[in-house]
């Protein structure tokens, strides 16, 4: 044992070796902060990319034109599905604890609530992100390392203008009508929920759902859905135009865009929902 | 000045080569693309090691080198989808490196990529593929640009296969569209990165002709990357040999075989 060691037991650590560790501990914190910082800025140039073809000619409407269908038309189905499934849990679970507590009759004014205000968008805005935001993440993706945006780009043609922006132009102007289409369904299908527990008229149950509701209610939080629309197309055309590494990477590419554009989206909806409450009180 | 009818290798002085060489040591033909002092690394890995070359137009310069010597990334610093890290590329006179984006642009339009693997847009058919440049940067009437495509096609002999997708089509094929792209707009430039490789040996006597007849007709200044020394010896007026990111040797096939460099003797050796 060591003559000065403080405690009796007590061995002092060898002095490089725990230096070491803490180099290895700082290390293994800093690289995953560092890679987070970077992949900030990366997508920082990315958007000055972007912004920077935008403004300029030619507007690229055929490719504009082709992915409007490709986000809004064919996901309508999808999203029409999703908002028929929540109306109707909506309305199964709603009625349950709603006659427990003697308001039955606020039953369509809490789905259409509900729908309007949160559910609609979130789930429209979730629904996208998985299927857009894969779909472009992994074309994309395989564009890069097929070297396709280098031979557009070869051509003398902005790759950020044609590939990128047509795609999260698209992904803002179709995520409000998305959700306006599963908003719709989500109504349609709580009353057919409710009508089938006990029968109303598809008119008495609008003229309940809306009866407090303001235009403000509706209008807000659907237009919240083309931030998601941003996120969404930013995201997916970033991760997939700096995919890496042949097929590996463009499923790297698919499952960054997914997952990153629907944890943006949560975390836009936190933000929104809170400066919705503070401009449209 | 250097002799214009003797291979040189550089190894010993590569950086004074670009000052060396005038446009007269290479005929009267003006210089299309002129390369100085090119530096490019990836990371701690040096690729191109201070490359100087020279190019007129009419004229077909063939860059040999072992898998790995930054031959691609040569044709990617010219047509600017790489930076370099130092040097000058003066395309048509015009200095690329120092470019913005859209004088970049006006530039590339005057050159002609054909990538290693064709790089084919996969979501459009042959003839979309070959008309994407002609549609961009041409007014043709869909007339004038359907014959157009006719033409470009028969010229790599796939006029038949117009409405194929690209996934339709075996590698060779892939490789002949995207040549049929490259030369839609009529460049001045082409940049082939290894256009006959995968390719069956009558296709690649085609494509070694076609560019001999541009080369001719068309006063089209090329940069070829190839292994296919064969192809290097009907299509190229100078070849250059790379290796560890340096030019070693320059001069005519002939003059390049009869060399006594070891490692020059090694790669024509190996090959033959």
């Amino acid at each position: 044992m060591n003559d000065n060691s403080p405690v009796p037991g007590w061995i002092r650590p060898d002095a490089p070796q725990a230096a070491s560790l803490t180099r290895s501990t700082f290390t293994s914190l800093w690289r995953p902060f560092n890679g987070f910082l970077e992949w900030f800025g990366e997508l920082g140039i990315f958007v000055w990319q972007v912004i920077r073809a935008a403004v300029r000619r030619p507007f690229e409407g055929r490719e504009l034109i082709r992915q409007l269908d490709e986000v809004g038309s064919k996901s309508l189905p999808l999203v029409a599905l999703a908002g028929s499934a929540i109306g109707a849990v909506l309305a199964l679970e709603s009625r349950h604890s709603l006659i427990q507590f003697g308001a039955k009759s606020m039953l369509p004014a809490a789905i259409v609530f509900s729908i309007i205000h949160e559910t609609g968008p979130v789930v429209t805005g979730l629904v996208i992100s998985g299927r857009v935001g894969a779909g472009i993440g992994a074309e994309l993706g395989s564009m890069k390392v097929t070297e396709q945006i280098d031979a557009i780009e070869a051509s003398g043609v902005n790759p950020y203008k044609l590939l990128a922006f047509t795609r999260i132009l698209a992904c803002i102007l179709m995520l409000p009508l998305l959700t306006l289409a599963a908003d719709f369904c989500g109504v349609v299908v709580g009353w057919i929920a409710d009508t089938i527990a006990e029968p109303v008229s598809f008119h008495k149950f609008i003229q309940a759902g809306f009866a407090g509701t303001s235009f403000n209610d509706f209008l807000a939080p659907t237009f919240r859905t083309a931030v998601f629309g941003l996120i969404i197309g930013t995201i997916a055309s970033f991760q997939g135009m700096r995919s890496q590494g042949g097929t590996e990477g463009v499923g790297r590419s698919a499952t960054s865009s997914v997952v990153l554009s629907s944890l943006f989206v949560i975390l836009a909806d936190v933000i929104l929902v809170k400066l919705i409450l503070v401009f449209f009180p | 000045m250097m002799p214009a009818n003797q291979a040189v290798v550089l190894q010993e002085t590569p950086s004074s080569y670009a000052h060396a060489v005038e446009p007269a040591a290479r005929g009267s033909a003006s210089p299309a693309v002129i390369l100085a002092g090119l530096h490019k690394s990836f990371g701690a890995q040096k690729v191109l090691d201070g490359i100087d070359l020279m190019v007129g137009s009419g004229k077909t310069l063939t860059v040999l080198g072992r898998s790995g010597t930054g031959k691609s990334v040569l044709l990617k610093l010219i047509i600017g989808l790489q930076t370099p890290d130092s040097g000058s590329i003066r395309v048509h006179e015009q200095e690329i490196t120092s470019a913005g984006t859209e004088a970049v642009n006006e530039i590339r339009k005057t050159m002609g990529f054909l990538f290693q693997h064709a790089a084919l847009y996969d979501s459009l058919t042959v003839e979309e593929n070959v008309a994407f440049p002609l549609r961009r940067h041409t007014k043709m009437t869909t007339a004038e640009r359907g014959d157009r495509i006719k033409e470009l096609l028969a010229g790599v002999g796939m006029e038949r296969e117009l409405k194929k997708m690209p996934s339709d089509l075996s590698g060779g094929m892939q490789k002949r569209v995207g040549l049929a792209r490259a030369l839609a707009l009529e460049p001045g430039i082409l940049l082939l990165d290894e256009p006959t490789a995968g390719l069956d040996p009558i296709t690649s006597r085609e494509i070694d002709e076609l560019i001999l007849k541009l080369q001719e007709e068309r006063d089209v200044a090329s940069i070829v990357v190839t292994h296919d020394l064969h192809s290097a010896k009907i299509i190229a007026d100078r070849i250059v040999l790379l290796h560890q990111g340096k030019v070693v040797i320059e001069g005519t096939f002939e003059e390049l075989e009869k060399s006594d460099d070891e490692f020059v003797a090694e790669f024509f050796k190996r090959d033959s």
